[in-house]
């Protein structure tokens, strides 16, 4: 019995592929503490890129552990992410969704989101778990420049741009806080498995 | 400290060491030498340690004078003066590396490497990110470190990698995406390097590869040498300052052996593909 599906990535690496989310997230954490061979673990939507000298065997022996254990809580922690909603695209995406852009701003500060994974830019966060009804599509044309610490969706996601750059989501609003800065340990303000919410500014 | 004053920068010319391996997991590209062999050799040849930093300039070098003496490998491609070249370049004497004629990318690698602040541990530019320090540009001063307790080594003369030619691919993760047709397209075709290559990767032009699914996939993590392939069929290899993960298949990674290669692929260079 196995919920692990080990793909080739080049001579020094394996996708594995997992059930879920959360699955996946267990499996970087075992694999990144358990070893240390491995150069970069990357946690995706529901894989884990391990790149390293480490044999097919040692890693499927290791993510199956992490499953053994499947009950022991997973450290994470709470972040709030204060929110100007005066984004460029809120009317927009409420042209699309049918809703007035207050309640687009109501159903985008409602739920608490869980951090996917980490990419597109150093400390960009992909969060799940919002109101489906917000679900739209990313942009035709991307933007050349989207300003830092603009709060954006694109599909089953919201994120938040950790510095300016070119982007396909749609903005909904902006916040002060830094995503991303090299000095601080670590330096990405958010980390897979934490719970985000975001709280209008008036 | 010795100063280097750069009188050209050259098109693109940035700071390079073995990168900042270890970060992918926040978002940040490995980055470092598209060629690490030719780095690792350059700062050999002056007794640096390996990962000593550099200068990485694509295909024109920089012309640069030095305040005081030095001594400077250029690796990588081949310029007017040769390759694989060490000189000692007296106080006040200008080094002008010229254009690349055989391959892309020039080291310009100094005895005691150059002093950069490091960022996550290293001193590349990553040209994807921002992070690290910034291209070189004319009038820049630059810092040379310390001289380090090794003498500068004899290397065997290397023997001359032709540019492009054959690059050994491993079939993975997502070879399943592409038809069994465009498998055999992949192999047996000869791929044209397009003006669009950069540190973050090369598109390459030939034959469009069928895909057998169009749904995207979730983002997923991306390894240095991979061949995605979006939806237009037309496949890109991933270099050093790719993006950590991405949702276009990635139905192949270039053997780590033949990677370095890649980093002197110049637009027009033809390649190919063996299993």
């Amino acid at each position: 019995m196995s919920d692990v599906t080990l793909l080739r990535a080049g001579d020094r690496g394996w996708l594995l592929e997992l059930a879920d989310n959360v699955a996946a997230l267990r499996v970087a954490r075992r694999l990144g503490a358990e070893l240390p061979e491995l150069v970069e673990v990357v946690l995706g939507h529901r894989t884990v890129l391990a790149v390293g000298d480490v044999a097919r065997d040692t890693l499927r022996a290791t993510a199956e552990r992490a499953f053994a254990d499947r009950l022991e809580p997973i450290d994470v922690k709470d972040v709030e992410i204060p929110v100007r909603y005066d984004g460029p695209d809120l009317d927009e995406v409420a042209r699309l969704t049918g809703f007035a852009a207050e309640e687009v701003v109501a159903r985008h500060a409602a739920p608490t989101y869980t951090v996917a994974f980490l990419g597109f830019a150093p400390g960009f966060a992909y969060l799940v778990g919002g109101d489906a009804a917000l679900e739209v599509p990313r942009l035709a044309e991307p933007r050349e420049r989207v300003a830092a610490g603009s709060v954006a969706i694109a599909g089953p996601y919201s994120g938040v741009y950790p510095r300016a750059s070119p982007g396909g989501w749609r903005l909904l609003g902006r916040t002060d806080l830094t995503l991303f800065d090299v000095e601080r340990r670590p330096p990405a303000l958010l980390a897979p498995g934490d719970r985000v919410r975001f709280a209008p500014l008036p | 400290m010795t100063a280097v004053e750069v009188l050209a920068a050259g098109p693109l010319t940035t700071f390079q060491d073995l990168g900042r391996p270890g970060f992918g997991h926040l978002g940040v590209p490995p980055a470092g030498a598209v060629d690490p062999c030719a780095l690792v050799r350059g700062n050999r040849l002056l007794g640096n340690a390996p990962g000593a930093t550099a200068l990485e300039a694509t295909l024109v070098g920089p012309r640069l004078r030095f305040r005081a003496e030095a001594l400077v490998a250029l690796t990588g491609a081949e310029v007017a003066s040769g390759a694989d070249l060490v000189r000692r370049l007296g106080a006040g004497e200008v080094l002008d590396v010229g254009p690349c004629r055989v391959g892309a990318r020039v080291y310009v690698c100094v005895r005691g490497g150059f002093v950069v602040e490091p960022v996550l541990g290293s001193s590349s530019t990553d040209l994807l990110t921002g992070l690290g320090p910034a291209p070189l540009r004319d009038g820049d001063v630059l810092a040379i470190g310390p001289p380090p307790a090794d003498p500068p080594a004899e290397q065997p003369p290397r023997p001359r990698a032709p540019a492009g030619g054959a690059f050994r691919l491993l079939l993975g993760p997502r070879d399943e995406r592409l038809t069994p047709a465009a498998v055999e397209t992949l192999f047996t075709s000869r791929w044209r390097v397009t003006a669009a290559a950069n540190r973050v990767g090369i598109r390459l032009d030939g034959p469009v590869l069928e895909l057998s699914r169009h749904d995207e996939l979730l983002s997923e993590g991306l390894v240095t040498g991979a061949l995605q392939v979006p939806p237009s069929g037309r496949p890109i290899l991933l270099l050093n300052d790719h993006p950590t993960t991405g949702g276009y298949p990635a139905v192949g990674v270039v053997d780590s052996r033949d990677l370095p290669r890649a980093g002197q692929l110049r637009p027009g260079d033809t390649v190919t593909f063996a299993r």
